[in-house]
């Protein structure tokens, strides 16, 4: 399985939960906190990103960051 | 091939004339839209535009011609447009963007009778909109009368030259008639002002700078305050610097016409007719009406007998004269207004009235 | 719970850099973001940040110049088209965009928008359709649907009264000055996906000087319609879509759909 993950600027991130209603991975969730703007913010709940970008590309204020485990490339 | 390097005399339109002039001066872009009695300068441009090399576009209204401006202006090149009153009036919430994020270019308003729809024919009853600002806010723009079609090409390049100093729209008040009548001019120069692009147009983000922004919206009234303060230094500098006037028999002159652009030139004969009555009259022709020259009329007040006024309008200039002359001496008006062209005759008529027949009832 | 932390981790997605860093000021969920985003994406892996110029009018976006790091214009309210007209004549070699709102494309701003696709104007504009004025508090658009409460249809738009949502769209595609008109949106990964790639023709259409590329974006506006990000992307889906269908409109070398002749 491909793994990935993401990094979300809490602090800029507004918690319109568009990015957790996009995740196929069912890992993205609002946090509990609420950061300085006085917003809730999504946040990785789980080891399940593959690293699509989903979540990245319907975010309305360019927040999230995605990652991906590269392959291992094979000694030739 | 024409050759225009060098300074040549001919027979034109006023209209026509304007638009060599600005040919001459270097003129990147027109917008435009044709309205009477101004169309010549649309006309002329889309008929040299290809063989000169410069842009021109008939636009769907004056109201995009305002903003194709704001556009081409904000990215830096030398432009202009013309109008007449109401295609003018439509104008002015665009000339007030412009102004607020001051960039330069040059409007022209071919004048004819209003209010409305009003008349073909000539009339300065733009004064009030032209000097005052004309759309929302408080703005100014350089403003050049000119009575001649000599002038209506001379001032092409000095509003050119004004507006790119201080980033500020120019505007020649010109009339109807003005803009009809042909007369011998000599044309000035191409390649006399030379333009630079400047570093703050919009012609693309270099890695060199940060980006430009062409705007008028400042939503923080702190900021909002600080740009006004700025544009009024700016206007001050320019009533300090640019002041421009012409006078006519005034050495040993007692009652003094006031007039710009047409009307000035109907007063020159009103001064000779009444001159040869003895009367000692005389003439100041504000040729740029913002910056007003005031402090000239205001140094004559205190040692005329009065002012009069001449202006093809209900009275407009005549306040900013009445606040030159401060109460120090009378100040009367003669209007002619909806298109109507006074007569120097007419013109002596209400001077002598005022003045003399007045002074022998007393 | 702890989430591990993964190894050899190679970035897959990033904010543009043609992006500023400033926080956008629009509501949670606005669609506004996402269309920034993917224009400035595409100025990003076209390079051409330093020949491109926008053009963002009076609206909820007359602030793009705050987020997109190029230098723009802000334009009076209905008149990008024509300040966008003005750069462009005077640069004709730089790539030239409008980011307009539907009050300002498809009300105040009708002509221009007419007549700028009529010339050919070779720009792009950017046609944010989100059938509310959100800047000034949510009155109606010409796009707002038929029945749709608004702060001035209280009672929902009556096109007896007000007449029928303007497609815009549909009409500018008629004009020969059209190049390319098409239709989309934001509010799945897909849809942003396909509006990327569309963007993406109509620059590289630019280049070539083939005319007036009009893409138009149905998007939301949480705030004036008073639902929640997640419930204006459902109705989306259910309102906006039947009247305003996903899709081009008019691609070069296709024939575009003729109008109904019926009546003829």
């Amino acid at each position: 399985m491909i793994r990935g993950t993401v990094f979300i600027a809490s602090d800029i991130c507004k918690g319109c939960e568009l990015c957790i209603a996009a995740c196929p991975q069912h890992s993205l969730s609002l946090s509990r906190q609420i950061n300085p703007k006085g917003y809730k913010y999504a946040e990785l709940i789980n080891d399940e990103c593959t690293g699509c970008i989903n979540c990245a590309l319907v975010c309305p204020d360019a927040a999230i960051t995605v990652y991906r485990q590269a392959k291992v490339k094979k000694a030739v | 091939m024409e050759n225009t390097n060098k300074k040549e005399v001919r027979l034109m339109k006023g209209n026509e004339a304007l638009a060599e002039a600005a040919i001459r001066a270097g003129l990147h872009a027109y917008f435009g839209y044709p309205i009477t009695p101004q169309s010549e300068i649309l006309e002329y441009f889309e008929e040299q535009a290809p063989k000169r090399g410069f842009t021109v576009l008939q636009a769907e209204s004056e109201v995009a011609s305002i903003n194709m401006i704001y556009g081409a202006a904000g990215a830096g090149a030398r432009v202009m447009t013309s109008s007449s009153s109401p295609g003018v009036s439509l104008m002015q919430e665009g000339i007030s963007y412009i102004a607020t994020a001051e960039l330069p270019c040059l409007i022209v308003n071919i004048t004819r009778g209003g209010p409305g729809l009003g008349t073909i024919q000539p009339s300065q009853g733009d004064y009030f909109q032209s000097v005052k600002g004309g759309g929302h806010g408080d703005y100014k723009l350089f403003v050049l009368a000119p009575s001649s079609v000599q002038e209506m090409a001379d001032f092409v390049f000095d509003a050119f030259r004004v507006s790119e100093k201080y980033r500020i729209p120019a505007l020649i008040l010109a009339d109807g008639a003005l803009g009809q009548m042909m007369e011998k001019l000599t044309l000035p120069e191409e390649g006399s002002l030379p333009h630079v692009t400047p570093e703050w147009g919009t012609t693309g983000k270099t890695k060199d700078r940060e980006r430009n922004i062409i705007t008028s919206l400042h939503i923080q009234p702190e900021k909002m305050e600080a740009i006004n303060h700025h544009l009024q230094a700016k206007y001050k500098a320019i009533e300090e610097a640019e002041v421009r006037y012409e006078e006519y028999f005034m050495e040993d002159a007692e009652i003094v016409f006031v007039a710009f652009g047409l009307s000035a030139r109907i007063c020159q004969k009103a001064v000779d007719i009444v001159r040869e009555k003895g009367i000692k009259a005389g003439l100041i022709r504000p040729i740029t009406l913002f910056p007003f020259p005031k402090q000239i009329i205001s140094e004559t007040a205190n040692r005329a007998v009065g002012f009069m006024v001449v202006e093809m309008n209900a009275g407009q200039m005549v306040e900013d004269v009445q606040l030159a002359v401060n109460g120090k001496c009378p100040v009367y008006f003669k209007g002619r207004m909806g298109g109507m062209i006074p007569t120097p005759e007419e013109i002596a008529v209400a001077l002598e009235e005022k003045f003399i027949h007045h002074e022998e009832k007393v | 719970m702890e989430i591990p932390v993964l190894e050899n981790l190679e970035v897959v997605y990033k904010k543009p850099e043609t992006l500023t860093d400033t926080p956008f000021h629009y509501c949670p969920g606005c669609g506004h973001g996402v269309a920034h985003r993917v224009l400035m994406e595409v100025i990003d892996e076209l390079g051409i940040q330093e020949e491109t110029i926008g053009v963002a009018p009076v609206g909820c976006s007359v602030f793009a110049y705050h987020y997109m790091n190029i230098d723009m214009q802000q334009a009076a309210h209905g008149r990008a088209s024509a300040a966008a007209t003005g750069i462009k004549r005077v640069l004709p070699e730089k790539y030239v965009f409008s980011y307009q709102g539907d009050g300002d494309l498809a009300a105040i701003g009708t002509a221009e928008t007419i007549h700028t696709v009529n010339r050919g104007e070779n720009i792009l504009m950017v046609f944010i359709n989100n059938a509310i004025y959100g800047m000034t508090g949510g009155q109606m658009a010409p796009t707002s649907l038929c029945g749709q409460v608004t702060s001035t249809t209280p009672y929902g738009r009556d096109p007896a009264k007000i007449g029928f949502p303007l497609k815009i769209t549909e009409l500018i595609a008629q004009l020969p000055g059209a190049y390319f008109v098409a239709r989309h949106a934001v509010h799945t990964p897909n849809a942003v996906r396909k509006l990327k790639k569309a963007l993406r023709s109509a620059f590289e259409y630019q280049k070539l000087n083939k005319g007036t590329c009009f893409i138009e974006i149905v998007s939301n506006c949480p705030s004036g319609w008073k639902l929640s990000p997640l419930e204006s992307q459902k109705w989306i889906e259910e309102n906006m879509f039947p009247m305003y269908p996903l899709g081009d409109i008019k691609v070069p070398g296709k024939n575009i759909t003729a109008p109904s002749t019926e009546n003829n």
